[in-house]
């Protein structure tokens, strides 16, 4: 891994069909409506990923810049996770490009990726040496206190609640300071009040520059967390924007989850 | 992977239950063995009625007397007694399941046996038929000490015919009712009628007569002379050469029960250990995370690979010195031992991993490794000629693919010489083929 930003092009890449599609401009609107001329910390071209027959993903491209929350939402086997777990690194597309600084990417997965048996100290000391953070127990130590688990960082992980539990997952997707945040799902399972905290978690490290990128079913929590949305169903990015352009583009409805029923029906989903 | 490697061994320190099996399951075997070796087999438990009067248990053959408790003590060598007062008792002794059997001595086997042989004794055995097994062991155990018996006593006649052979041939004392009878002898006689013929003109026609008869005693000298080896051959017709070849020569019975203890035990712990640690990392989710660079897929089975044989190969050394208290080892290849407990950790390891990779779950690559594990054992134990060759050739290529048999080998060769190298390089090359399944299992592994 270098820490220079690079292109991945996926081995044994094909063009697709929409491969000539231009790339979508380097500048987005944000929720304020404003627009902000930035390079974008993340830019994928037309990836695509087939396992076997099945096509998860078919020619995706976006783009996301420093600072900016996207939330990709979706019907079950949409594609989502695929997407993320390519931009983590799991896995590699069958066809595309991505641009993204490797070794700037937190990872938080859907469930607790994290070590039930160590304490919450140790699991963020584990991946901290793990991820090469040059200051193991200054990261450790900002992550207990960023996630305000430091008056739990000896009890085992297994002992916490999902909730606690989330945001040691959390805390160690940020471990290594990262300018690009992946989360897949990150408030499942959570309680309201968890849920809450949780968001407020990301909201500040959005707040700081990095650029969060999030799967979520729940699409009234995009429409309040997210900058843009991006809505992926039957392996294709249907659409790019804000909220508020994706209830317009429905039509005679007022919310994001009936503009979001609707944009669906009318695609045959 | 050195961290990872400290983080399993953490995981390990916080699982007190897994970690007490992985040390008191190896001991406890390791206690088992070496105290059943120690102790040999017991003795079947015989009811025993002897219906020979009290002081009658002598008897004369030709003037040589023949102590019949002699023999009945070699009977209590291999059986535990249970006296009886009478042949009522001994069967309900034996339908009960006090005894596994009953041994009747007739009152009239000394009378019988004093004949020399021209009457012979019967024993009454009595065998308990509920347990097939049981019966069959003590069964093989009375009728073996009966043929030493019977091999006793028939050497003795031989004895006794070959004195009356010798006395034929070279003349003496015989006693009889009692009294001396000189007996001349053929020797003696030959000797006497070769001095009287030589008295006699030549050619005279007693000469003639005389010499026939010096003659036929010559004949008869000369084959009495054979008499004593053809009665041998009588009393024992078969006389068995043993000779062993192959690598387990000279190897004593311990020694490979020993290794076969070991290498048992080391499979299960180390191949159990690899399969769970590496399913684990799926089951805690830490995969995803591991997957994205933070550790290559080969690094982690490595790992998975170090840390189980780590383990297996501590626990196969705590055995073999456990079992050594106990049973006679040679201490001096003790360097043998290291080698052959770390190779067999290895290819058991791997084999783990393969498992752990295939299967995904913590509970299902148990169960998936123990299932596999169990019968790979039995087959690697079934020995040549106790099978049809077609079935035997399958169960050497099954023995082949999985790292039991050349473990076994190698642990028997260490610890009771023959040739390590080929079981070793069987090993290694297991290992490298188990890691490569478990390698691609990866693939479908986040």
């Amino acid at each position: 891994m270098s820490s220079a930003t690079r292109s991945e092009p996926a081995p044994g890449a094909t063009p697709t069909p929409n491969a000539q599609r231009p790339t979508p401009p380097l500048t987005s609107p944000t929720l304020a409506g404003t627009t902000v001329a930035t390079e974008p910390s993340l830019r994928v071209d037309d990836i695509g990923m087939r396992y076997g027959d099945l096509v998860a993903l078919r020619d995706v491209s976006f783009t996301a810049k420093p600072g900016e929350r996207v939330a990709v939402i979706g019907p079950n086997g949409a594609g989502k996770t695929t997407l993320l777990s390519i931009l983590a690194g799991i896995q590699r597309p069958s066809s595309g490009r991505i641009s993204l600084d490797r070794e700037h990417v937190g990872w938080v997965p859907q469930h607790a990726a994290v070590y039930r048996k160590l304490s919450v100290a140790e699991n963020l000391r584990l991946f901290a040496r793990l991820e090469k953070v040059p200051d193991v127990e200054d990261a450790v130590q900002r992550m207990l206190a960023q996630t305000r688990l430091a008056g739990r960082a000896d009890d085992e992980v297994g002992t916490l609640s999902g909730g606690n539990r989330q945001r040691v997952n959390i805390a160690v997707g940020l471990l290594s300071d990262p300018r690009l945040l992946l989360l897949d799902e990150p408030s499942t399972a959570l309680d309201p009040r968890h849920r809450e905290r949780v968001w407020e978690f990301i909201g500040e490290r959005a707040e700081t520059g990095t650029t969060i990128l999030f799967s979520t079913h729940n699409v009234g929590e995009a429409e309040r967390y997210a900058d843009r949305l991006l809505v992926l169903a039957d392996a294709e990015l249907l659409f790019d924007g804000t909220a508020a352009e994706f209830v317009a583009l429905a039509g005679d409805v007022h919310d994001v989850e009936a503009a979001f029923v609707r944009f669906l029906h009318a695609r045959g989903h | 992977m050195r961290w990872l490697l400290l983080k399993d061994l953490q995981i390990l320190r916080r699982s007190p239950l897994l970690v007490a099996l992985l040390i008191i399951y190896p001991v406890l075997v390791a206690l088992l063995i070496g105290y059943a070796l120690s102790r040999g087999p017991s003795k079947p438990k015989v009811a025993f009625l002897n219906e020979v009067p009290k002081g009658q248990g002598s008897f004369d053959v030709g003037g040589t007397k023949i102590n019949g408790n002699q023999y009945a003590n070699r009977f209590f060598e291999a059986i535990d007694p249970v006296p009886v007062k009478n042949r009522a008792q001994a069967l309900e002794k034996v339908r009960s399941g006090q005894a596994l059997a009953a041994l009747i001595i007739p009152a009239d086997i000394v009378q019988k046996l004093s004949t020399g042989g021209l009457e012979q004794p019967t024993l009454d055995v009595i065998y308990n038929a509920e347990n097939p097994l049981k019966r069959q062991y003590v069964e093989s155990t009375i009728q073996f000490q009966l043929a030493k018996a019977n091999q006793a006593l028939s050497g003795k006649f031989r004895e006794v015919a070959a004195q009356y052979i010798g006395l034929l041939l070279k003349g003496g004392t015989f006693n009889a009712f009692g009294a001396n009878f000189q007996i001349l002898g053929l020797k003696n006689a030959k000797a006497i009628l070769e001095g009287v013929s030589a008295s006699l003109p030549r050619g005279s026609p007693e000469r003639k007569a005389l010499d026939q008869v010096i003659h036929f005693a010559g004949l008869a000298i000369d084959n009495l002379d054979l008499s004593n080896a053809a009665l041998s051959s009588i009393s024992a017709p078969l006389k068995v050469k043993t000779t062993t070849i192959g690598a387990g020569k000279d190897q004593p019975l311990d020694s490979f029960a020993v290794a076969v203890a070991v290498t048992i035990s080391m499979m299960f712990v180390c191949v159990l250990l690899a399969a769970g640690m590496l399913a684990l990392e799926r089951e805690e989710n830490a995969f995803t995370r591991l997957a994205r660079g933070l550790v290559s897929r080969l690094g982690l089975l490595t790992e998975k690979i170090s840390l189980a044989a780590l383990c297996a190969a501590l626990v196969g050394l705590a055995m073999l010195i456990g079992i050594g208290a106990f049973v006679t080892v040679d201490w001096g290849r003790f360097p043998l031992w290291v080698v052959a407990v770390v190779f067999a950790a290895a290819g058991f390891a791997a084999l783990g991993v393969a498992i752990g990779g295939l299967a995904r779950e913590v509970r299902a690559a148990s169960l998936f490794a123990f299932l596999l594990s169990l019968p790979v054992a039995v087959i690697a134990l079934v020995p040549s000629g106790a099978t049809n060759q077609t079935l035997y050739d399958i169960i050497r290529v099954v023995s082949a693919i999985f790292p039991f048999r050349p473990a076994l080998d190698a642990m028997d060769a260490a610890l009771s010489g023959g040739g390590i190298a080929l079981p070793l390089l069987h090993l290694v090359i297991l290992v490298v083929a188990f890691g490569a399944i478990a390698r691609l299992s990866l693939r479908r592994f986040a």
